[in-house]
């Protein structure tokens, strides 16, 4: 499995300057956490990250290959994306919806193949949708649709696996079993990229911690190095406490 | 819906288009009788019937079938692309800018000195406002596509006003709006064989977006990291707009509503999915201007024949207003 690497990457959006020479690994292995204030250009970097958007200057790789020497189509089939607030836009079902995160890996003319379904069905009970799986996808809850699009970007078993904001949205139920399974995919050896604003939550389930403002990398290293009372202070510009008991760390913001 | 209703709905619309395409043959001021018809058919004598057949209603029933198959097939792309239930093959200023030409073949008095002036000149007509609408939309989104389309839609519609304003006679004004409420009446093999090759190619590139509208069920963002290059798409789905409503609307007139209604029609029945749609949506569009045909070749109102264009427009109308309470109530 291959870690994705950052030399030097500066990236613009409208001839503005978003991301400005950032050097960053994400291991395999690990479930990183991507943070930082609005406006830190944490969705950028998933972007450049997912090889949607190209930077101007430096490169990213994903194992030997930087990613723009890896086809659109192979790359699609390596790496899956979810952007913030996706959704489905026709009353087509579940398991289809599910169906389409194969879309890279079909043949040119047909149906989808009969040795493609168990994929499905396993990313189906991965995500417990099995008693949803001819619901419309326009007529499920935010939790069932964040667990249907998840669904839809682990199908094809991907080393790379990019998540924007999986948890906003959710109940805390929903957005804990959504860390778990960005977790457990960390833990069968994926690399797993999330932005994600809930800290007590990254704090819980990620390995890594990038922190991000203004557009540059402000730290990055495990969850004990980065999240401390002052790089988050520094960070949002507020003063933050760490509080920890039996139950785990909580963060607390103060004015 | 099952996957059977899946396996069996194009065979059935494919059996159901032959039906109507049958009946269409021997419907009309002369009934022929099946046995008749089929006579004619097969026989080299040179019938009546033969002739009211192979030279009058063959090529009529095939322009019908092409133009309303590419329509439907427009219809569903578009919509499919622009993740809009609403989205039709005019809303790009295609068929607006195809009637535009062929008006302007009538206005100057080239139709009256040949046949084929209008439709060539309405092929150039689409083709020009699409290329227009595609280079003012470059760089930007679907959005500006859009309203790239719609500026130039009325821009070609101002002319053709114009034209029926400053009409030399009262007949070129009667020839233009005859011409622009849609009609297959008259058409002979000339026309098939001069917008055929469009509407091949068309409806092959129409047919290359597939899996595309299918991953764009998803938003572009998503159907970007599926591996779907969302510009490319775009691109071709416009040509082929181009290319299909320009041929039909040179040959034919503005034919409305059937883009908009056929793919709706079938969409349940493919279970939603925007790629699967694209062939029931095509024969259902075919099926449609057949059936309407034949209603405006036995359907007579105050002595007047019903143009095909009108006629379709009567049944569609109310059904684009059904389509939008509707869609009203399914988003909040």
């Amino acid at each position: 499995m291959s870690a994705l690497v950052f030399k030097s990457v500066t990236a613009r959006r409208d001839d503005r300057t978003i991301l400005d020479g950032i050097d960053v690994v994400f291991a395999a292995g690990r479930l990183t956490a991507v943070i930082g204030p609005n406006g830190a250009a944490k969705s950028t970097l998933l972007d450049v990250a997912a090889g949607l958007l190209k930077p101007v200057s430096g490169t990213v790789s994903l194992g030997e290959y930087p990613l723009s020497a890896i086809g659109r189509k192979a790359l699609a089939r390596r790496r899956a994306y979810l952007p913030q607030r996706a959704s489905v836009e026709w009353p087509i079902s579940v398991e289809r919806v599910v169906a389409l995160g194969l879309t890279p890996s079909l043949p040119a003319f047909g149906d989808l193949p009969e040795t493609m379904r168990p994929a499905i069905e396993d990313a189906l009970a991965a995500c417990d949708l099995g008693g949803l799986r001819l619901r419309q996808a326009t007529s499920l809850s935010g939790g069932e649709r964040a667990r249907v699009l998840l669904a839809r970007a682990i199908v094809g078993d991907p080393e790379l696996l990019i998540v924007d904001e999986p948890t906003a949205d959710l109940d805390p139920r929903h957005a804990i079993d959504a860390a778990r399974r960005l977790r457990a995919r960390a833990d069968a050896g994926r690399t797993v990229i999330m932005a994600i604003h809930d800290l007590d939550l990254a704090m819980r389930f990620a390995d890594e911690v990038v922190a991000m403002r203004d557009g540059r990398l402000l730290a990055s290293g495990s969850v004990a190095e980065v999240m401390t009372e002052t790089l988050l202070g520094t960070l949002y510009d507020v003063t933050v406490r760490i509080r920890r008991d039996d139950d785990g760390a909580m963060i607390r913001f103060i004015d | 819906m099952t996957d059977a209703t899946n396996r069996w709905l194009v065979p059935l619309l494919v059996a159901l288009l032959f039906a109507s395409g049958a009946m269409s043959l021997l419907a009309g001021t002369v009934w022929l009788r099946a046995g008749e018809a089929i006579g004619a058919l097969i026989s080299d004598r040179p019938t009546v019937a033969a002739l009211i057949i192979t030279d009058i209603r063959l090529p009529r029933v095939v322009l019908g079938v092409m133009i309303g198959g590419i329509l439907g097939l427009t219809g569903a792309c578009l919509q499919g692309l622009l993740r809009n239930p609403l989205a039709e093959p005019g809303l790009l200023g295609v068929s607006a800018g195809a009637s535009f030409g062929a008006v302007i073949a009538i206005y100057f008095g080239f139709a009256a000195s040949f046949t084929l002036a209008s439709p060539l000149f309405g092929l150039a007509g689409g083709f020009a406002t699409a290329g227009i609408a595609i280079l003012l939309s470059r760089g930007g989104g679907t959005l500006s596509l859009i309203l790239a389309g719609s500026a130039l839609s009325s821009i070609a519609s101002a002319g053709v006003i114009l034209a029926l304003n400053l009409a030399p006679n009262p007949y070129a004004a009667y020839e233009i709006m005859t011409w622009l409420m849609g009609s297959l009446v008259d058409r002979s093999w000339d026309h098939v064989q001069l917008i055929a090759p469009f509407i091949i190619l068309s409806g092959g590139l129409l047919f290359l977006t597939r899996r595309s509208l299918d991953a764009l069920a998803l938003g572009e963002a998503q159907a970007e990291s599926l591996g779907i290059n969302v510009g490319r798409t775009r691109l071709i789905a416009l040509l082929g707009t181009a290319l299909g409503v320009g041929a039909a609307t040179a040959v034919a007139g503005i034919i409305g509503f059937v883009g908009l209604v056929a793919p709706h029609l079938v969409r349940p029945l493919v279970s939603h999915q925007p790629g699967r749609i694209l062939a029931p949506a095509a024969l259902a569009g075919s099926i449609l201007v057949t059936l309407a045909d034949i209603a405006t070749r036995t359907l007579v109102l105050g002595g007047m024949p019903l143009n095909l264009g009108v006629f379709i427009s009567m049944i569609g109308a109310p059904f684009f207003l059904w389509l939008v309470l509707h869609v009203r109530k399914r988003t909040p």
